[in-house]
């Protein structure tokens, strides 16, 4: 037996009353759980703590917290380590962020989580006839998706969505990992029309930050930002979706940059990432407007000679024979046939699979 | 110490000061900078969007041009963009002997193989594990004494956690604050030193984008720093180019100067702030130095 402290973040909204820390020193082998320590706090010291937990055993989603500041389900951490990792000793529990908090630990999963989850029609929309016994699909067709499938919906990545705290209406990463689980999965019949969706919903698949919070935040191995850019793939590749959010445009003015100069060309590629992939990208509407929006940056940044008209004119770009194998890769690897990607979720390292 | 350099693009096009400040200090900590002119864009994780295997190879390329640099068997960026994209592919082709060697084909043609195992640091890494801080400690010419300044890491440096070798060990997240002290200066807490700064979603949602850069640069005002230091130049973009911006869509005046992790270095080293390049800030670091004396700290904005 060992003595672990825990603080815990105390609140109930209908008291009226502000939020507060609350400390319990309690014993437990050093390797039972977060989730073990608050029950014993709650049947040993307040029995009125609000705690939400079902299975301990890491499946059912439900103990969802933030622990010294980070996301991880309560019963899936350690006491050893959770103290470990904790700034003074003391181990810091709080309810999950980007939800309302319905008392103490336990937050609305309704009215952020559950609601996104609704809006990517979250089932199976299956191809027509649908045969008569099960639905036979290749292994390589699916296996890819098996990641978004791992996924218990407990909310810690949409606790730490870092693009949700500025923009709440986002979709957010569970929501859209799920999303891909349908896209991906080649017995859906909608692929087109959820990606279209999407991709021109303005908090869709464009409004994520490329953060990795959600990546580390997943205490399953989801990484739902690389699902997001999954769907982005399959939006712009495979089904040529060119949105009004200028993701497409982006992505596609970076790429073909790169492969005419070696390097990012920072001057043009904001205009094309609103007019388009061209050089004549800045003298449509689109981009002037934008331009004329970004002037006090822009005039700054001249005044100050951050940026030279020569930099805009004459951008720097790889050596002849370093842009042809440049071009080589490009051409090797880009855009013919099928794409292929390397998933180490799925195919795991050299050493785990000796 | 001889390292293979990547500069990055950004801090040669429109952060110059960056890639100048850098060239610099480099001297003063007896770094030999060889730099990979041959190596392309690491595609910022845009190109990994795109196509992943697209950007390991081009990434693979840079680390094999690396690790044919002689004498060293250090690559060392000054992005954390670079770092976290680079990192990311590194991770797979360092996963699987089979995986690599389809990726090594592309670099045939120009006798180019990458093998499994290159050490690529960000320069605030090899700050703190190559150099040291009490050596760094000991170079400093100009104490940044009562300079308070707030760290900002930018999300690619920082996480995941795992690709990034961030354990007990190596405690990368918290590095800044660590060299911060080291040059004398006092680190600032606030709000958004490990969040996003927006700089990705520019283009697709620029009120988000600019309500993230100005959202921490206002807890660092509230926090009362005299100014950040970031190692991303793609960060530096929006919270400095963007700061007139920013400042609009959070409705407030920030005035928060961003520096540049090389420049707030050679600061300390004594270096002047013009050779810094710090007059090309669109925020004036007027709260860090006094530009007639270089005095750097409290003294200077009283």
């Amino acid at each position: 037996m060992a003595e672990f402290t825990l603080r815990l973040r105390r609140y109930d909204p209908e008291s009226g009353d502000a939020p507060y820390w609350e400390e319990h020193t309690i014993e437990l082998e050093p390797h039972r759980s977060v989730l073990e320590a608050i029950l014993q706090a709650k049947a040993r010291f307040d029995g009125s703590i609000g705690i939400r937990c079902s299975c301990r055993a890491a499946i059912c989603g439900s103990c969802g917290v933030r622990i010294n500041g980070h996301p991880d389900l309560a019963c899936h951490t350690h006491l050893d380590k959770a103290a470990k990792q904790s700034s003074d000793g003391v181990i810091e529990v709080e309810p999950m962020g980007n939800m309302p908090v319905i008392k103490d630990l336990i937050v609305d999963m309704e009215e952020v989580h559950w609601k996104k989850i609704r809006r990517v029609t979250p089932w199976l929309i299956a191809k027509q006839p649908v045969p008569e016994r099960e639905y036979i699909v290749p292994r390589e067709t699916m296996v890819d998706v098996t990641q978004s499938m791992a996924c218990i919906q407990c909310g810690a990545c949409v606790s730490d969505c870092l693009a949700m705290e500025v923009d709440p209406e986002f979709i957010g990463p569970a929501a859209l990992a799920k999303a891909y689980r349908f896209v991906g999965d080649p017995r859906d019949d909608q692929h087109y029309e959820r990606l279209k969706d999407l991709a021109e919903d303005p908090h869709g698949i464009y409004d994520c930050t490329h953060c990795f919070m959600c990546i580390d935040a997943c205490p399953k191995g989801v990484a739902p930002m690389s699902q997001i850019m999954r769907l982005r793939r399959r939006a712009i590749h495979d089904h040529g979706i060119v949105d009004r959010n200028n993701g497409e445009r982006h992505e596609e003015a970076f790429v073909s940059l790169v492969r005419q100069y070696g390097l990012l060309n920072e001057a043009e590629l904001l205009p094309r990432s609103y007019g388009g992939d061209s050089a004549l990208a800045k003298f449509k509407p689109a981009a002037g407007k934008v331009l004329l929006d970004s002037l006090p940056s822009i005039a700054k940044a001249l005044l100050r000679r951050k940026v030279t008209p020569a930099a805009v004119l004459k951008p720097h770009k790889l050596a002849k024979q370093d842009l042809q194998a440049v071009k080589r890769i490009y051409e090797t690897l880009d855009g013919k046939g099928e794409r292929n990607e390397f998933n180490i979720y799925i195919s795991g390292r050299d050493e785990d699979n000796q | 110490m001889k390292v293979a350099y990547w500069p990055g693009c950004v801090s040669r096009g429109f952060t110059p000061e960056l890639h100048g400040s850098m060239a610099r200090i480099a001297p003063l900590l007896d770094i030999e900078l060889v730099q990979l002119d041959r190596a392309s864009c690491c595609g910022a994780g845009v190109i990994a969007e795109h196509n992943p295997e697209l950007a390991d190879a081009l990434n693979a390329r840079t680390f094999a041009l690396a690790q044919q640099t002689e004498g060293t068997a250090l690559m060392m960026n000054i992005c954390s963009t670079c770092q976290g994209a680079q990192s990311e592919c590194q991770e797979r082709l360092d996963a699987s002997a089979e995986y690599r060697a389809r990726i090594n084909e592309t670099l045939a043609d120009e006798g180019l193989s990458y093998e499994k195992g290159l050490s690529n640091k960000n320069l605030l890494w090899l700050l703190v594990e190559d150099i040291g801080l009490d050596e760094l400690r000991d170079r400093v010419q100009r104490p940044l004494t009562d300079l308070r300044v707030g760290p900002f890491y930018g999300c690619y440096i920082v996480r995941p956690t795992d690709r990034l070798g961030i354990d007990d060990d190596h405690p990368r997240d918290g590095y800044l604050g660590q060299v911060i002290e080291a040059l004398g200066g006092t680190v600032t807490d606030y709000a958004g030193s490990h969040k996003c700064c927006g700089f990705p979603i520019i283009t697709m949602n620029k009120e988000a984008s600019l309500k993230q850069a100005g959202r921490h640069l206002g807890d660092a005002v509230d926090a009362g720093a005299d100014c950040l230091v970031t190692p991303c130049p793609l960060c530096h973009l929006n919270l400095d180019l963007q700061q007139p911006l920013a400042e609009r869509v959070v409705g407030r005046e920030l005035n928060m100067p961003v520096l540049h992790l090389p420049q707030l270095v050679g600061l300390a080293l004594g270096i002047s702030p013009e050779q810094l390049g710090m007059q090309r800030h669109v925020v004036k670091p007027a709260s860090v130095i006094d530009w007639t004396t270089s005095v750097v700290g409290e003294w200077a904005s009283g």
